[in-house]
Parts: structure tokens; C-alpha cells; sequence
């Protein structure tokens, strides 16, 4: 077959233009986390990690951070499980007006879109100033739950539908009530849903730096668990930026930055294998069944 | 009746979220008068004779955005399009993860490659005085949208139908042909939703832009220039601001939720569109 040059040239460039975009792509990924882990990984020590900064020998340690950063994740994710849960299982199970399921759509929607500087603000706003929480861990913990929720909430829905009507009907056969039904059958099947959800709010919770900073503020004090729930405390993102651009300490953001990398690259697998396993598993219902 | 709870607290969050930005960011732009204020070409909060437009701010997200897209869309349109049309499986699996893991970077993170190694390169390259400019939160930009760009794509691409690619092969058109000429139009409105998705985050970004930006509050930006966007007025000031300065940043968040809620909108028009 014989093609026209102006054909040829249509391909050419279409092709041409695909090569170098997955290119650039490429390089970009094995740049950024390579560059990362080349100039982080030497600069992450023992006593880096273990110790709070030191404003006498000016050296800075990040056990504070971790600690806060974890306080914030828990927090967070028992808060935000039961408030997303129910709220799947809501649309799921038990709404019938269509106009209702509309909004709460609408509004998941919404907050997914609202930048994190704006639930900054307003978690300020809210939860430090008229709830008095001031600025706190816990404060901070409560603008991410508005923050997570929708994801949380999405992934639970999808699993929630794939749950076979069939295990419904046969536990209301078997005479259990809805709330029991739910509770026993719909519930723990969808568990993968919710886990998945769970991993991937904590990967935004990690990552986030906007609306933490006006609400759980920079300090960086070891605390015990429910201390440090009252006061305030910086996430490792937080003093990232803070060591980088008004302290100026490279070394020690480079570290920090390479343990963010670690955990997103975690994070990542662990979805992708949640999702293997996820899809595994129907497969296998779907085998059985028939 | 608690799932009713539940369920609604979505809503709730929304109209409390809305409430407060309305609340504080009303009575600022009343004082300083709407038309001041948006149209305003000088931002001097802490001058002895303060002025507050955020003029500035409006056009620096606009261009920042702009230029992101420009240049971020075709690198992950096409980028899409190889992996959905053209690559063997395995490849589509490790780039789809490696996509995945350049979404879940932190902000932060590309917010100190942007500074270390960006700005630098951006002033040597250009011969500036200093790299922290609009031009360089473009890039960081591009890079940051990219993910939500090759994601939304493939999905769409992925989702055209066997048939019309194999009719369009039958009737003699080269694979190439077939992808961008029968593929790439079914999927359209799929790309045009991972188009907008991706406005939405590059006007919303506030710490990595922080990092790169320079953050001059009182200049009309220009591509090399040190510009300060409506994120980063509100996160440059907040720490230290009272009284009125105050209140124009909770006035700049309501401007950026507008943009949002208008970005919102535009989204849920296509997918409605997709789904008749």
C-alpha cells in the first residue's frame, strides 16, 4: 500500500510528537525520584531522625515531625473512617430521594475540588478560632478530615456496589434487619474498599503542607500522643518547607524530602497491591458463581 | 436516621466551607470597594497609605495556569495516547504506576527541586538576576498537572470501543490515523474533563509556587518576573497580617473559591455532557 507524503508526514509528526512526550515523562519520573534519593538518602542519620532540633549547636532533628506527622495521620483516619462509612452506606443502602443523593454527590465533588489553601483558612477559621482549639494537632487534624472525606467516601461507594444483591437478599431471607444485614454481610465485604480509601487519604495527609500550615503550626516539640493533640505541632511537610525557604538548610530538606519520597513510594505500592488483590478476588467470585 | 447524618455531612462541610469564605471576605471587599479591589493594580497591605488590588494576583494565576496547560496538556495528551493505543501492557503498567507515584509526590517536594535546581537553572539559562519567576512556577506547574492529565486521558481512551477502531483499520487508515481520528474524537470529552481537572489544581497550588515564584507582591507579572499568585498572597501574608490586610486575604480565598466553583462547573457540564 501506497500512502501519500502528506500522509506520511501526518504520521511522522503525530509519532514524533508521541516519542518525546513519553520521553520527557520518563525522565522526569526517574529524575525526580532518583535526584531525591541522591541528594536525601546520605543526608538521613541516626541522629537526624532521632533527636528534636537543637537551637544551641543550631542542628536540626526531626523526631518532633515524625511524631506530629503520625499523630496527624491517626487522628485523622479515625475520624474520618466512620464519617466516610457511613455516608457511602447512606447512599448505598438506605437513600431513596434521588434529589438528596444528587447534592451529596454534588458536594463530594465540590470538596474534592476546594485547594488546600482554602481548608486552611477555613479550618483556621473554624476549628482554632471558633472552637478554640487554637492552633493544634488536633485542629490540623480536623481540616484534613474535611479534606479526606471525599475519598474516602468514593472508594467505599464503588466497593459497596460491587457487593452481590444476592448476600442481601439471603440475610433478609434469614430474617435479619437492615442495620444487622449491613453490619454482617455488607460491611465486611467491602472492606478493601474502605482500606483502599483509608491508604489513600493517608497519602494526601502525608503530602499535605498548605492546609496544615495556619492550623497545626511549626513547632517542633516532642509530645506524648493526647499533649500533642492540644498543641501545636509541624508535619514533616511543614518543616520541610520551613528548613528549605526561611531557614535555608538544604541537607537536612533533602533528607527530609527523600523520607517523603520513601513513604509515597509505599504508599503506592501498597494501593497497587490492594487493587491486585481486589480484583483477584472477584475474579474468583465470579469463577465460583458460575 | 444517623446514616441521613452522615450523609449530609458532606454538605454540611460545603456550606460551612462557603459560609466562612463569605463571612470574612465580604466585609473587606466592601470597605475597599469591589471594582478597588479586583481591579486594583497595586497590592502595598502593610504601606503607611495601604492599597489593596489584587489585580496582580488575578492575572499572575491566569497566565501561571495558562501556561501550565499550554504546556502540560500535549506532553500528557500524548503521553496518554502511547500508553493507551501503542504500548505493550507492561509498559502501559509500569508508566501507569510511575504516573502514580509522580501524583502522590508532596507539593513541598517539588517545591524544593523547583528552588535547588529550577530556579537556578532558569537563571543561568536566561541570564536573570534571580530565576524565581512566573516562567519557573509554569514549569513546576506542568510538572505537578501532568499525573491528573495521563490518568483521565487513558481512562477515556481506554473506554473507546474496539469496533470503530477496527471499521476505521478495515477501511484502509494506518493505526496512527485510526488513534487520532477516530480514537482521540470519541474520547474527546474525557480529555477536555482531564483538561479542566487539571485548571483546577494549577490555580489551587499554593507551596510549591511559593517555593519557585519569588513572590514580589506589588509587580504586574511578566514571564521572568518575581509574581506573587492569589494562593500565595493568602499564605505570604496570613502568619502576620490584622485588621483589614487581614481580611483582604480571606477576600482573595473568596475570589479563588469563585474560580473553583466556576472550574466546577464547567467539569460537571462535560461529564453531564458524556453521559446523554
Amino acid at each position: 500500500m501506497k500512502l501519500s507524503l502528506k500522509r506520511k508526514i501526518y504520521m511522522f509528526t503525530l509519532k514524533a510528537m508521541m516519542y518525546i512526550s513519553i520521553i520527557l515523562t520518563t525522565v522526569l519520573v526517574v529524575f525526580l525520584i532518583g535526584y531525591v534519593f541522591y541528594k536525601g538518602l546520605p543526608n538521613i542519620s541516626w541522629k537526624l531522625i532521632s533527636t528534636s532540633p537543637s537551637f544551641l549547636s543550631d542542628e536540626v532533628g526531626i523526631l518532633p515531625d515524625i511524631l506530629n506527622t503520625l499523630y496527624i495521620v491517626i487522628t485523622t483516619v479515625i475520624i474520618v473512617v466512620p464519617l466516610a462509612v457511613g455516608a457511602a452506606v447512606y447512599l448505598h443502602e438506605y437513600a431513596s430521594n434521588k434529589k438528596i443523593v444528587a447534592m451529596i454527590e454534588y458536594a463530594s465533588q465540590t470538596l474534592s475540588a476546594i485547594p488546600s489553601i482554602i481548608y486552611g483558612l477555613v479550618g483556621m477559621l473554624c476549628f482554632c478560632q471558633f472552637f478554640k482549639l487554637d492552633t493544634s494537632i488536633l485542629a490540623g487534624s480536623l481540616t484534613l478530615v474535611m479534606m479526606s472525606l471525599p475519598t474516602v467516601m468514593q472508594t467505599t461507594l464503588e466497593s459497596l456496589k460491587t457487593v452481590d444483591d444476592a448476600y442481601r437478599q439471603g440475610s433478609y431471607a434469614l430474617g435479619a434487619g437492615k442495620w444487622y444485614m449491613i453490619r454482617t454481610v455488607v460491611l465486611p465485604n467491602c472492606l478493601d474498599g474502605i482500606f483502599t480509601g483509608v491508604i489513600l487519604a493517608i497519602g494526601r495527609i502525608l503530602g499535605e503542607s498548605a492546609a496544615l500550615l495556619f492550623t497545626a503550626g511549626f513547632a517542633h516539640v516532642i509530645n506524648g500522643y493526647f499533649t500533642g493533640l492540644f498543641s501545636a505541632g509541624s508535619s514533616l511537610t511543614v518543616a520541610l518547607y520551613v528548613y528549605a525557604k526561611i531557614e535555608g538548610k538544604f541537607k537536612e530538606s533533602y533528607a527530609i524530602a527523600a523520607i517523603l519520597m520513601i513513604l509515597t513510594l509505599l504508599i503506592n505500592l501498597l494501593i497497587d497491591k490492594i487493587v491486585d488483590l481486589f480484583k483477584r478476588k472477584q475474579v474468583k467470585e465470579k469463577e465460583s458463581g458460575r | 436516621m444517623l446514616f441521613l447524618f452522615t450523609g449530609l455531612i458532606t454538605v454540611g462541610f460545603v456550606l460551612v466551607i462557603t459560609a466562612y469564605l463569605f463571612i470574612s471576605g465580604l466585609p473587606a471587599i466592601k470597605e475597599i470597594g469591589i471594582k478597588e479591589f479586583l481591579l486594583g493594580k497595586r497590592w502595598a497591605s502593610s504601606a503607611s497609605q495601604p492599597s489593596y488590588g489584587i489585580l496582580p494576583f488575578i492575572l499572575t494565576s491566569i497566565y501561571g495556569t495558562a501556561g501550565a496547560i499550554a504546556l502540560g496538556v500535549p506532553i500528557g495528551f500524548f503521553t496518554a495516547v502511547y500508553l493507551s493505543k501503542f504500548a505493550d501492557k507492561r509498559v502501559k503498567s509500569l508508566m501507569q504506576k510511575a504516573v502514580g507515584v509522580l501524583a502522590g509526590i508532596p507539593s513541598v517536594v517539588y517545591g524544593l527541586i523547583g528552588m535547588l535546581v529550577l530556579v537556578p537553572t532558569v537563571r543561568k539559562v536566561f541570564n536573570l538576576s534571580d530565576g524565581s519567576s512566573l516562567f519557573a512556577a509554569i514549569i513546576i506547574l506542568a510538572i505537578m498537572i501532568l499525573p491528573s492529565i495521563i490518568k483521565v486521558s487513558i481512562t477515556a481512551l481506554d473506554s473507546v470501543p474496539e469496533e470503530y477502531e477496527q471499521g476505521s483499520l478495515a477501511l484502509g487508515a494506518t493505526k496512527i490515523e485510526t488513534v487520532f481520528k477516530v480514537s482521540v474524537p470519541t474520547a474527546r470529552s474525557g480529555i477536555a474533563a482531564a483538561v479542566v481537572l487539571a485548571i483546577g489544581r494549577a490555580i489551587g497550588e499554593a507551596m510549591a509556587v511559593m517555593m519557585v515564584s519569588g513572590n514580589a507582591s506589588s509587580n504586574m507579572p511578566t514571564l521572568f518576573g518575581s509574581v506573587r499568585f492569589l494562593t500565595t498572597a493568602i499564605a505570604s501574608e496570613m502568619a502576620y497580617s490584622s485588621g483589614l490586610q487581614r481580611q483582604a486575604l480571606f477576600s482573595i480565598a473568596l475570589v479563588l473559591y469563585f474560580f473553583i466553583l466556576l472550574i466546577n462547573a464547567v467539569l460537571n457540564l462535560i461529564l453531564k455532557r458524556e453521559h446523554h
